[in-house]
């Protein structure tokens, strides 16, 4: 009974995570140039290194927002040409600006870490990217 | 009493996860040091040792309480396999898909995400043969008249939750999923959260399972608290994995949800294991004292995981430890910390039981040598990593690099805390190995025994 009842709010719950909860109502489509770059970055285990959201691996940076922190040019120059930490994965030059219009896409989607929250006095944190 | 062979099929995989933990640690020293020298071992670089250390440490995990439940029902349950082929040939495609995942991380073929970074088709494998797992679990307790002890409930569940949020976490491969970038986190992390209790339930079925075979009643696996905390178990893997994503935009009161629940994490096992240690006489814990040692030290880390769980659970304070090496500690805590311990206490159980002769009722000396570098060591090397994440979470500037450098000395604590410690675990390992070794091997002499007495009969 308890087991069906909880079993039954795994369904429900997840189908709306997968709709509305995860809605959002800013933000472009994402482009096809994006789109093989999302799979460059995959093929070249980005993540290993690199957050989105504070999500992934700590050897490098967050790369949520890095366009709009640093721009497209330097972050296309960083991938092609490496440095010492960070290493030069041998991407083509097609690969390098999709993975960066990918990133481009990934920073029109929200700020991290954010700027502008609030705190409740119960714990929670409000941010200026939650949808209303 | 001797093993017979339909019961090796556990042991094999326990050796196996044995096998694959002390690959698995290796590859993560060498990614500690790539940390500090991004040049070290060129032709490895981390985004290759992360995923095989990942990939292997995950497998032992998986392995050791996969081969704990094809093991006990057989054996101590008297609930004979429904089928033991299914159970070797899930033993056989384990060994030849994870061949495979390794060759493509060596290789640098990747695809995946995060935890399974490998090329989506390898996950096929493992989905079929889960299937067969499934089948072969329940269809065994069908025998079973009476109502469960709750460990049963909690293999069962970490088996079906398991086969979900597997599934889950491949909605990538469909556009509508991957095409928006807040859904595509939200419901990785979901899966992963719910994945991670999964594999929970498979370890903390075998605590609770070995905690009152050692203690000699069902008490701990039968009582309304069993089961009431077994069904907030559950309720945190639903609802409490958002504690992953508090920062990413989403609906709010799906964080607000997760926070609360969140918050009765943790407890629920700690509270099994401490009446279950407070209700053993020393007698029990005499007879069965390695056992005894690594479920007292992982009830020790589900305490001080607990706190840190919490703390990195509210909201406010996630702002600050989010993204950082805190995180790392948490997941180091409690799969070294907790599911190790617990399934290491599961392996010296089996060992106990199956040669009495050969092992001493009291703690062997190099098994507890190895237990008390890996908890030391391990504590050094959570300690550091809580530090590092501190370092860069009240880091204010916006240069990476000179984060790095503040936060070095830390990760050099770590790297080679991370040496101890594998040390520490390859002894307590190597003993596991060698002893499960000889019940294999002293079944198999019983066997040939056995046929020479039929030889003899007939001649
Ligand atoms: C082995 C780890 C590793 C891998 C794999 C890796 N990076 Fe990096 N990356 C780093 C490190 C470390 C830095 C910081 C280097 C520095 O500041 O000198 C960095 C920096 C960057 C930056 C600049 C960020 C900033 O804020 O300055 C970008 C952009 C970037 N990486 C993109 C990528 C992409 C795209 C991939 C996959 C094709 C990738 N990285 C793979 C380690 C890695």
């Amino acid at each position: 009974m308890i087991f069906g009842t909880l079993f039954l709010s795994f369904v429900f719950y997840s189908a709306y995570i997968y709709t509305a909860g995860t809605e959002v109502a800013h933000g472009p489509e994402i482009s096809d140039e994006a789109r093989r770059g999302q799979q460059v970055y995959q093929e070249y285990n980005c993540m290993a290194c690199h957050q989105f959201y504070g999500l992934g691996g700590y050897m490098g940076p967050d790369l949520t927002n890095v366009i709009s922190n640093r721009g497209a040019a330097y972050a296309g120059a960083f991938i092609a040409a490496g440095t010492a930490t960070m290493p030069n994965l041998g991407l083509s030059p097609e690969e390098t600006s999709d993975v960066v219009a990918f990133l481009g896409f990934v920073d029109t989607t929200g700020t991290y870490p954010p700027k502008n929250y609030d705190v409740t006095w119960y714990g929670t944190v409000r941010q200026e990217d939650d949808p209303q | 009493m001797m093993a017979r062979q339909n019961d090796l099929i556990g042991l094999n995989f326990l050796r196996l996860g044995i096998v694959s933990l002390a690959i698995g640690m290796f590859f993560g020293v060498i990614g500690g040091f790539q940390f500090l020298f991004p040049d070290f071992l060129q032709e490895l670089l981390f985004n290759r040792t992360r995923p095989i250390h990942v990939s292997m440490v995950v497998s032992w995990i998986f392995l050791a309480a996969i081969g704990g439940i094809y093991f006990y029902l057989p054996r101590q349950q008297k609930l004979s396999l429904w089928s033991p082929n299914a159970a070797k040939i899930h033993f056989w495609v384990f060994i030849v898909t994870g061949i495979a995942i390794l060759y493509s991380y060596v290789t640098g073929k990747f695809g995946g995400r995060e935890y399974f970074m490998f090329p989506a088709i390898l996950s096929l494998p493992i989905f079929l043969t889960w299937i067969l797992f499934g089948v072969n679990y329940f269809n065994t307790l069908r025998k079973y008249k009476e109502p469960w002890p709750v460990y049963y409930w909690m293999w069962g569940t970490g088996i079906v939750f398991f086969f979900i949020t597997f599934c889950e976490s491949y909605l990538w491969l469909i556009p509508y999923f991957r095409e928006s970038m807040v859904r595509e986190i939200i419901v990785q992390w979901k899966s992963y959260g719910a994945l991670t209790g999964s594999w929970n339930m498979l370890v903390y079925g075998t605590a609770i399972y070995v905690a009152t075979r050692i203690a000699g009643n069902q008490d701990a696996a039968k009582s309304k608290m069993a089961y009431g905390l077994f069904f907030l178990g559950l309720t945190n893997l639903i609802f409490g994995w958002a504690h992953h994503t508090y920062l990413v935009p989403s609906q709010t009161w799906i964080r607000v949800l997760a926070y609360a629940i969140s918050m009765t994490e943790l407890f629920i096992l700690g509270k099994i294991l401490w009446d279950w240690r407070a209700s053993l006489t020393t007698f029990q814990k005499n007879q069965h004292c390695n056992a005894y040692r690594f479920m007292f030290a992982a009830d020790i880390w589900v305490f001080i995981n607990l706190v840190l769980a919490l703390i990195i659970s509210v909201p406010a304070f996630n702002l600050i430890t989010h993204g950082t090496h805190i995180t790392v500690a948490h997941a180091m805590g409690s799969t070294i910390g907790i599911n190790t311990m617990i399934l290491l206490s599961s392996l010296f159980y089996v060992v106990r039981e199956e040669l009495p002769e050969n092992v001493h009722a009291s703690c062997s000396k190099q098994v507890m040598t190895g237990f008390w570098i890996t908890n030391v060591s391990l504590a050094i090397f959570f300690l550091a990593l809580v530090m590092a994440g501190f370092g860069r979470g009240l880091y204010e500037g916006a240069s990476f690099q000179e984060m790095a450098l503040q936060i070095r000395p830390f990760l050099v604590v770590f790297a080679i805390s991370g040496i101890a410690l594998m040390l520490g675990m390859w002894l307590v390992l190597w003993n596991a190995f060698r002893l499960l070794g000889k019940i294999i091997s002293s079944a198999n002499g019983e066997k040939v025994r056995g046929d020479g007495e039929l030889s003899t009969a007939n001649s």
